[in-house]
């Protein structure tokens, strides 16, 4: 799964299939690490924004 | 007692008639964890496999269940990346139904696998990258977490978890990049239901489902793909009718129901298209080339003749298509129900002879058909997720806004 298991070779199999495998986990932990910190940037500017009124 | 729970602007049972419900969809749910725990406890010897069936009830489940749940993917895709405006009326639903099919298809492979904890993992961490089912591994796994991402805003939207300001914006911000998520879904999804297909076309051993290949992969990943994605929307439109039913109320306009029905029944007709160009060359130049012939693989057995294959391809695949493509078709009430269950009929019965009827056909030339039959700790099991469906659904119902245009449909009286 890693390049640091024992079974681990640098061919085309590994690298096309485990590259497809990460490539969607990355986008979707980038999406919701993104998501997770605009939500609460936009909560505590809500908030902010409360107290100043 | 829960109204505070409930949407605004819609109504819902009293509870204790719909704590009545979970209580009945709960006697089976736990009867099916009873046979979890026999599985687990004594071993697979509970169940009716043997040397001839490595791949059975479950296997055949977990194919049906995973073509089945094809509908959010694909309605995801013609949401977001097509563009059908329309399809945002029926696609919470269509979310809701898949990630309860894809729970439900990875909880009868931790069943199967026999020992969950101390084996399942192995899949991923010394992953044979030349297998079919590591591919269904990853992609399946990978899917599940897409579709939890894909229900996550439903939840938020709840009343009472929508107050929370972080929750609010949290869910608005998944919308906003949720094109994202449905795009990497289409990816995954191609991928796990065309390699489910995959493993059984490449078994070059077992003339019946083997198929010849494009590059690495046989005709039946592409059918596989082809045909969840097909029927896939005729089990959410199946089911959308159904909880319409029980519940008497129209919960979804027509227009979305016909738009797609429309593309379901094109893409079946399409796709049957496809199976009978398949299986007229696998009978016609494949088969004949490694010494067979079609009716070696339809008769000299007690269950499986030829009827199955003008069912799954004629009475379950052409008439619901021809029903669905047309515009009379459509608008009859009757033969949408009956083309809906058909194709929810006919791809549960394409899955269960490419697994259970290719373990049927002997396999080397001294050896006869084996049929397989069921123990009941399989049978609970494989009951159990239309249990835990039922929950899902009735508690999501009751409590998530998954029918967006159920508001308007039924204006409360003042």
């Amino acid at each position: 799964m890693f390049p640091f298991v024992f079974e681990w070779v640098w061919d085309l199999g590994h690298l096309v299939f485990m590259g497809g495998l990460w490539y969607a986990l990355t986008i979707v932990g980038l999406g919701m690490t993104y998501c997770i910190i605009k939500s609460a940037i936009d909560a505590s500017k809500e908030a902010a924004g409360d107290h100043d009124h | 007692m829960d109204s505070a729970l409930i949407p605004k602007g819609v109504k819902r049972c009293p509870l204790p008639q719909f704590l009545g419900g979970l209580a009945v969809a709960g006697v089976v749910l736990l009867w099916g964890v009873y046979a979890i725990l026999l599985i687990w406890i004594k071993g697979l010897h509970v169940t009716g496999m043997n040397d001839y069936y490595g791949f059975a009830l479950w296997i055949w489940a977990d194919l049906a269940v995973i073509a089945l749940g094809g509908g959010a993917f694909f309605t995801g895709f013609l949401r977001y990346i097509v563009g059908k405006d329309e399809i945002k009326n029926i696609i919470n639903f269509a979310v809701t139904i898949g990630v309860i099919c894809y729970i439900s298809a990875l909880l009868i492979l931790a069943i199967d696998v026999g020992q969950p904890l101390t084996r399942a993992w192995h899949i991923f961490w010394h992953a044979n990258v030349h297998s079919m089912l590591t591919e269904v591994a990853f992609c399946l796994s990978a899917y599940l977490v897409v579709l939890i991402i894909e229900y996550i805003p439903l939840v938020l939207e709840n009343r009472q978890i929508d107050k929370v300001p972080f929750f609010h914006h949290l869910s608005h911000n998944m919308h906003e990049v949720m094109a994202v998520f449905a795009a990497t879904g289409v990816f995954l999804s191609c991928f796990h239901q065309g390699s489910l297909g995959g493993v059984a076309g490449v078994m070059f051993g077992r003339p019946f489902a083997f198929r010849e290949h494009l590059f690495i992969w046989p005709w039946t990943f592409f059918l596989f793909t082809w045909s969840a994605a097909a029927y896939g929307p005729c089990f959410t439109i199946f089911l959308a009718k159904l909880t319409e039913k029980i519940t008497g109320k129209r919960l979804i306009k027509d227009n979305v129901y016909d738009l797609l029905a429309k593309i379901s029944g094109w893409m079946i007709l399409t796709y049957i298209i496809a199976k009978i160009a398949d299986t007229w060359y696998w009978a016609a130049v494949t088969l004949p080339s490694q010494g067979h012939t079609l009716m070696d693989f339809y008769s000299n057995n007690a269950f499986y003749g030829i009827w199955i294959l003008v069912a799954e391809i004629g009475v379950c695949g052409i008439l619901p298509a021809l029903i669905l493509v047309t515009k009379k078709g459509r608008s009859s009430s009757t033969l949408i129900w009956t083309a809906v269950i058909l194709g929810c009929i006919g791809v549960c019965l394409n899955r269960w002879v490419m697994i259970l009827q290719t373990m049927a056909v002997p396999s080397i030339p001294f050896d006869s058909w084996q049929l397989y039959m069921p123990t009941w700790p399989e049978v609970a099991t494989t009951i159990l997720p239309v249990a835990f469906g039922v929950i899902v659904v009735m508690i999501s119902y009751r409590y998530l806004p998954i029918f967006p245009q159920e508001q308007e449909l039924n204006p409360i009286e003042p």
